[in-house]
């Protein structure tokens, strides 16, 4: 069978950014949420300890992208969550809520690789066509 | 790639321009710093594209400028000045970036190289447990409730007032480490809850502590003035910036003006550029925002490097005052400043924006310190790990080309994936090691990713800063030691 990949990296002389890809738009959402996280930490050894329910809202599906990943950034820098999976509930284009589980940091069980600062706007892109979804981040 | 050779305009030596009519919708020309040799990186790296774009934004003046160490940003390139006219320009969050005032100090010391030298291990080892670093770091410092809100407004001043450091400190940080008109209000609750706790972290990525050596002179008199005497004589970096709060205000207001460009009816050719009127109340309250981020940088700072004075005596068994740890001065190079300029032979107030490029003021100008006065603003500007750093002095032509500007660094040349495919953090560290330079980082990833090999040399940028006229060398260093975050 052929297995779609869910998340490619995307190269830049000082960033990094990916591409993510889903069935749908909202798995392709929840495949750059968990590339972001897969580039802030080695996620192999983090559980399913914790869960948070996140909602976003945003003035069109781009903002909305910059919106989901950057409150991300904002659960891991205040509560050191890193995140593995994302259930997303609601789907819209100017708002989602999901469910994400994950755990929080442990430096004897953990490796951090990168302090990613945030998503940027910078040929930040959503094709609902193809559900795929491309962003840069400055790192 | 070659469509870009044939539209670039020579100048001379260092001069580059991008004419106006490059792009239908540029209000400007562009003007590039650079050699001819560093002229093939540039243009493969995309970043004159990104130097015309900012050409489009209202208001801009004379010419979208990029420093020597410009590379390849998102929305600005990294090396990227712009100044708009307050009265019809705009102020964009990403002409400045997401780390606010990120920025470099410099102290001076007593000692010398073959004092330190036989004590260095002990010295990064002390250094990294009394500094916290790395992804994710938190703090020594516990604020109180409410207590953000002095950190946002005083920066510097809160950080001596609590004890980290000396008043006179205060005196040679640019804007005396406190920006005025800030109203923590405009500050977001969740920047407020990201910054609480990272008060004094040094964070990661190309963040750092040095050892440096003063390696050579090029003019004494200034040198002495800045407090350094000779060759060998150690010196002492701290390079970090505003943390998560100034990640979180960068995004809260690029959404802002997302809305605000509607409102004004402004386009820009990139999303990134997002950008309001600097008088409307989009712009007045990002201002406000972004100088409550620099003031938290400017604290941060403060603060860490009282932890490395703190570290270096007891290591070194001098006293504070016997090892001479006088900060010489303390640069941001992500800022937008409302400054006067002359255009056209008037008075102008613009708004300034340097996206890692450094404030490189004149002698006699007001904003620099009265100790410094008489040899213009001093300007840091750190290399890569195994390479020298500068200490530069601002000039007169600086401020009637770049609006007192110059570089900020070497300016990455190689993606953080292409250094880890390339080497490993073990190989970057033997490699330093054998250059007798001692290492500590946070990660060994993060260490292949901030190899020398992933900067342009800085010694070919800050020749061009010098030979363009837009600062003048004073000292060169070079790393005995590093704590990478």
């Amino acid at each position: 069978m052929h297995v779609m990949k869910k998340y490619e990296l995307i190269e830049h002389t000082a960033d990094i950014g990916l591409k993510a890809r889903g069935v749908t738009l909202a798995e392709a959402f929840a495949n750059a949420a968990l590339g972001m996280f897969s580039l802030v930490a080695e996620l192999k050894n983090v559980c399913e300890k914790e869960s948070r329910h996140v909602e976003v809202k945003a003035d069109d599906i781009e903002g909305l992208l910059f919106e989901w990943l950057n409150s991300l950034l904002y659960y891991f820098d205040v509560d050191m969550l890193l995140f593995r999976r994302f259930d997303i509930m609601d789907f819209e284009d100017t708002r989602l809520a999901a469910t994400c589980y994950g755990e929080q940091y442990d430096s004897t069980r953990h490796s951090l690789r990168m302090g990613v600062k945030s998503a940027t706007y910078h040929q930040l892109e959503v094709n609902k066509e193809m559900n795929t979804v491309r962003v840069i981040f400055d790192v | 790639m070659p469509e870009w050779s044939s539209k670039l305009q020579k100048v001379d030596d260092f001069r580059w321009r991008i004419p106006k009519d490059y792009k239908s919708g540029m209000r400007v020309p562009g003007l590039i710093y650079a050699s001819e040799g560093m002229l093939q990186q540039i243009i493969a790296d995309q970043a004159p594209e990104q130097v015309a774009n900012v050409a489009f934004l209202p208001g801009i003046v004379r010419y979208s400028l990029a420093m020597p160490d410009i590379h390849w940003g998102y929305g600005f390139a990294i090396g990227g000045v712009a100044a708009m006219r307050v009265s019809d320009g705009v102020v964009s969050p990403g002409g400045v970036g997401f780390d606010i005032n990120c920025g470099v100090r410099i102290m001076r010391t007593n000692l010398t190289r073959d004092e330190v030298k036989p004590k260095i291990k002990e010295l990064i080892d002390a250094l990294f447990l009394a500094v916290p670093s790395g992804v994710g770091s938190k703090g020594r410092i516990k604020l109180h409730p409410g207590e953000i809100n002095e950190v946002l407004r005083k920066g510097s001043r809160w950080a001596v007032e609590k004890g980290y450091g000396r008043p006179e400190d205060i005196d040679t940080t640019e804007e005396n480490g406190e920006m005025k008109d800030v109203s923590p209000d405009y500050v977001s609750a969740r920047a407020k809850e990201r910054g609480t706790p990272q008060v004094g972290t040094l964070g990661s990525g190309n963040h750092f502590l040095e050892v440096g050596v003063i390696d050579e002179i090029y003019e004494k008199d200034i040198a002495k003035t800045m407090g350094i005497d000779d060759i060998g004589q150690i010196v002492l970096y701290v390079h970090c910036g505003s943390r998560g709060l100034g990640h979180q205000v960068a995004d809260d207001y690029i959404k802002e003006m997302m809305r605000a460009m509607q409102k004004y009816g402004i386009q820009v050719p990139d999303r990134q550029l997002a950008c309001a009127p600097v008088n409307s109340p989009e712009g007045k309250h990002y201002l406000s925002a972004m100088r409550g981020a620099a003031n938290y940088a400017w604290a941060n700072r403060q603060c860490i490097m009282h932890w490395v004075r703190e570290a270096f005596c007891r290591v070194m068994g001098v006293g504070e005052k016997e090892a001479g740890l006088e900060l010489i001065y303390d640069v941001t190079h992500n800022i937008a400043k409302i400054e006067e300029h002359e255009i056209d032979d008037r008075k102008e107030s613009l708004c300034v924006h340097r996206k890692g490029a450094t404030r490189a003021f004149p002698p006699g100008h007001a904003d620099v310190p009265a100790k410094y006065r008489s040899m213009g603003q001093p300007i840091l500007i750190p290399g890569d790990m195994g390479r020298m750093s500068y200490i530069l002095a601002g000039t007169e032509q600086a401020m009637r080309e770049t609006f007192g500007s110059t570089c900020h660094g070497a300016g990455r040349m190689q993606s953080r994936s292409a250094m880890k495919k390339r080497l490993s953090g073990r190989d970057v560290l033997h490699d330093l090691e054998s250059r007798g330079i001692a290492v500590r980082a946070g990660s060994m990833s993060g260490l292949a990713e901030e190899a020398p090999q992933a900067y342009k040399d800085v010694e070919m940028v800050v020749d061009v800063a010098h030979g363009a006229g837009i600062s003048r060398k004073v000292a060169r260093t070079r790393p005995i030691a590093v704590v990478k975050g």
